[in-house]
């Protein structure tokens, strides 16, 4: 019976793991590919990536988004950090369920709606105060940093739940204020939850397609929007080379951090162990 | 003695402790009212404009008079949303697709987290990674992959045609079936953690008792481990469910012209007809039935475990 069972699982997981990988091993090979048609092979060749590095509009819109990516992704922490915190750690006050339902919603909230309105935000804005003056990066970087320091606030949150408060509130009865707790207690116990809450935003912002392409304006266009237009008439070689270098960044950035999670693990059972040995 | 008078220092320790903490909250708060909760009175406002060549491309609400402010209202759009079959069809179709979907991936995802709970302990780890590897490459890219795989000179139709199979290529990208495969592939990694996380909390031996009792494998299951993976089944539902049903990228790159879903169509009116008192007026019947719906089933979700625990 157990025998029967664990074929199941093996082929449902053989299965599952092709069918996610698959498509991508498909996009990478015929990245090299000498031809112009997906289906026919017609011999190896970097010709795409050379292109792909000639296409002056497609590098300003992976600058344009990278320089996105690493602002919102900053602005999201700053805003999301204290969210989260005052989540978890400030009970009630007055207006605490207007401020949980804001920090939930953009989670839930699909992206045209969220777009739009953020579009309809800084036209009128424009029309009343004259800022933002035209839509470009910064209204990208502000509609950005909007919705993923809901996310922030999140992982934040769920990092505070989790960790216990003894630490704090010794400091607190050692008559330490507020402000040197946070930066000299809990800030270094969440670093980690910051550090994913950042390489978080900053994925959802490069990502985005949905809500830049609302808010952006002539000159800022994100990378997205650039693959978008060149995708929507068919399969472009160019796209293959690019899916491939980015799914490359993104391998190497997941190992690398995933070694460090490991080490850093070793070391703490280490210096458990050895604590224990020493009592 | 004589420290009835605060110091300096200390006044100034206690109007920090006093403001420190409304700084705290007031930042996150008034970012969040501005660049969130304002936005969407403005929608509102602007869904009960009329549609106009200017700039912006509609009317005002209220215009300055002697008297005072004149308000005009137009109730048309939302009138325009019932009349047309248009929007309640892309809505009704939406939420079809979405569920069709998250139910594909639940079959796929449950056995998968299945397998990975029961896996050894390194091998555990890295099929976890393998699972979470795709979110963290570019969306766009995974559903234009299958551009390639399944349009007319696509992967599959080059290869049947190779083997004879079929004689004339088959349609399968602008079909629904091309988006429920863009949905599933998109969202699988989102059903299977929640699930993987519960199954692997769960405690073998409940199982091993039920068969001792002198179930069969399969009543084990149906009675003890389905039951007892239900938060790990609701959560991953709502994770694929809920981006899902305001998809535009996936029936856009992959569906057909009639492949309505709802945020296709508040794309369409903002960018192709230009009318932004509609699409507004889209937006906010989306957040009335769709997302409030949503935000209140999780908050009963979240009271009753609250409960539960």
């Amino acid at each position: 019976m157990t025998g029967k069972r664990s074929t199941f699982l093996l082929s449902a997981l053989v299965f599952g793991f092709a069918f996610l990988y698959v498509p991508i091993l498909l996009v990478i090979i015929y990245s090299f590919n000498e031809g112009k048609l997906v289906t026919v092979w017609t011999g190896f060749s970097f010709k795409w990536y050379v292109s792909l590095f000639s296409n002056d509009g497609m590098i300003d819109a992976a600058w344009n988004s990278l320089r996105i990516g690493v602002m919102s992704a900053t602005l999201a922490l700053a805003v999301g950090t204290p969210a989260g915190l005052v989540m978890s750690r400030f009970g009630r006050f007055k207006g605490r369920t207007l401020f949980s339902g804001m920090v939930a919603a953009p989670l839930v909230m699909p992206e045209v709606i969220t777009g739009l309105s953020l579009l309809l935000l800084f036209v009128t804005l424009e029309q009343l105060i004259g800022w933002p003056a035209g839509r470009g990066v910064t209204t990208i970087v502000i509609a950005h940093t909007t919705f993923c320091a809901a996310y922030v606030a999140v992982v934040v949150q769920s990092r505070l739940a989790g960790m216990d408060t003894s630490v704090e509130e010794a400091a607190m009865d050692l008559g330490a204020k507020p402000a040197k707790i946070f930066f000299v207690i809990t800030l270094p116990m969440i670093l980690p939850a910051l550090l994913a809450g950042w390489l978080l935003s900053f994925t959802l912002s490069l990502d985005d397609l949905v809500i830049a392409s609302f808010v952006a304006g002539p000159g800022s266009t994100t990378l997205p929007m650039k693959v978008f237009s060149s995708v929507r008439l068919g399969v472009s070689p160019e796209i293959n080379a690019l899916a491939t270098l980015i799914i490359l960044a993104v391998s190497v950035m997941i190992v690398i951090s995933s070694l460090l999670i490991l080490r850093s693990e070793r070391a703490r059972t280490r210096s458990m162990n050895q604590s224990t040995i020493d009592n | 003695m004589s420290s009835d008078k605060p110091t300096l220092k200390q006044r100034y320790d206690r109007l920090m402790l006093k403001h420190g903490r409304v700084i705290v909250i007031g930042l996150p708060y008034l970012w969040l009212m501005l660049f969130f909760l304002i936005p969407f009175l403005i929608v509102l406002k602007i869904s009960f404009a009329t549609a106009e060549y200017a700039q912006p491309p509609y009317s005002a609400l209220f215009t300055w008079i002697d008297e005072g402010v004149n308000i005009t209202i137009n109730f048309g759009n939302y009138l325009f949303l019932l009349s047309d079959s248009l929007y309640i069809s892309a809505y009704l179709n939406s939420i079809r697709i979405a569920a069709i979907s998250t139910v594909i991936t639940l079959l796929i995802g449950y056995p998968m987290a299945y397998g990975i709970a029961r896996a050894q302990g390194s091998l555990r780890s890295v099929l976890l990674m393998m699972v979470i590897l795709p979110f963290w490459t570019s969306f766009l890219i995974r559903v234009y992959a299958w551009i390639g795989i399944l349009d007319r000179e696509g992967l599959i139709n080059a290869l049947l045609l190779n083997l004879g199979i079929i004689s004339e290529p088959l349609i399968m990208r602008q079909t629904e079936f091309a988006v429920y495969i863009g949905i599933v592939y998109t969202y699988l990694p989102f059903m299977i953690l929640p699930l993987y996380s519960t199954l692997e909390k769960m405690d073998v031996s409940l199982i091993e008792a039920a068969l001792d009792l002198g179930c069969k494998p399969w009543q084990a299951f149906m009675k003890v481990t389905l039951p007892l993976s239900m938060p790990g089944i609701l959560a991953g539902s709502l994770l694929v469910f809920i981006p899902s049903v305001g998809e535009f990228v996936i029936p856009e790159l992959l569906g057909g012209p009639n492949t309505l879903m709802i945020g296709r169509t508040l794309w369409n009116e903002f960018f192709a007809n230009r009318d932004w008192p509609i699409a507004s007026s889209v937006a906010i019947a989306m957040l009335l039935f769709l997302v409030v719906p949503i935000m209140w089933f999780q908050h009963i979700q979240t009271k009753q475990e609250e409960n539960g625990q």
